[in-house]
């Protein structure tokens, strides 16, 4: 049995990644990676405390959620990115710097 | 040490060691295929607490849909990324630097909470009955999805139907006015 702890840590560790991740990439598919890291280290974290939960199964269920919004936003952020690389034509978040000119 | 253990921490340093290749490589599209490594030995460690249907819709989610989602993105987005791989140097570093400080402090901030709440002792953890090797969680799971949780299984298709029509209007051809 793996105690709880250590998926905390290893789940710690991931969003600190990142963390990283969001703050310094110059390119806004590897800044959405980095969410993507940070919402898996929330869903390590709601499956390790879901393990004590077995009749209500909370912690499992909204993992599943939470990976599904995941997905959904994914699509509409990348659809977003395209939209950013036609107008701009680069996808650096410190490049795209103005609304609607 | 225990098999069970040795394959835990085996998958658990995978997930961390290519997470922080991701981070740190240079080749945007090796970073992407080292996440697919990633979310896979992730999965893995979902089955070992005991949420295998977690683990194969990770997979299946992750691996199947959102990484070919990102590959066709960046393939879409990145003509010039390509041929220039290292950008400026001089202004990017002390930006690292920053973000390295923030990131390890609140790090030490997360893991001395962790050790803090010292969440085995608690009494609700104690008391819980856990599921064991023996329980059917995907059966657990599908009773659950259709009594308890129904609000949000119903809300969220809706939520899915609004993203999948929004994402095609934003891809769409924009009209010349």
């Amino acid at each position: 049995m793996i105690p709880l702890s250590h998926f905390l840590f290893i789940s710690a560790c991931l969003f600190c990644i990142g963390l990283y991740a969001v703050l310094t990439k110059r390119n806004a598919i590897q800044v959405l990676i980095g969410i993507e890291f940070m919402i898996n280290a929330a869903v390590l974290n709601f499956v390790a405390f879901g393990r004590f939960d077995a009749n209500g199964g909370g912690g499992q269920m909204f993992a599943l959620f939470a990976i599904v919004l995941a997905a959904a936003g994914v699509a509409v952020a990348l659809a977003i990115i395209l939209n950013v690389y036609k107008h701009f034509k680069t996808i650096d978040p410190v490049k795209t710097d103005t609304l609607k000119d | 040490m225990s098999s069970e253990q040795i394959i835990f921490y085996f998958f658990a340093a995978m997930v961390l060691i290519s997470a922080l290749l991701v981070v740190s490589i240079h080749n945007l599209v090796r970073s992407i295929f080292l996440f697919f490594v990633t979310l896979f030995s992730l999965a893995a460690l979902y089955v070992f607490a005991f949420a295998d249907f977690v683990a194969i819709t990770q997979v299946v989610i992750y691996v199947g849909g959102v990484l070919v989602l990102m590959l066709f993105a960046f393939m879409l987005s990145n003509k010039e990324l390509l041929s220039k791989i290292n950008p400026v140097k001089g202004i990017i570093r002390v930006n690292h630097i920053v973000a390295i400080l923030v990131c390890t402090l609140f790090l030490f901030i997360l893991l001395n909470v962790i050790i803090k709440a010292d969440f085995e002792s608690l009494s609700w953890i104690k008391t819980a009955d856990q599921i064991n090797g023996k329980d059917n969680t995907v059966h657990q799971i599908g009773i659950q999805t259709m009594t308890r949780y129904l609000l949000p299984f119903e809300v969220l298709s809706v939520l899915l139907l609004m993203a999948l029509i929004g994402a095609a209007h934003l891809a769409r051809k924009e009209k010349k006015v």
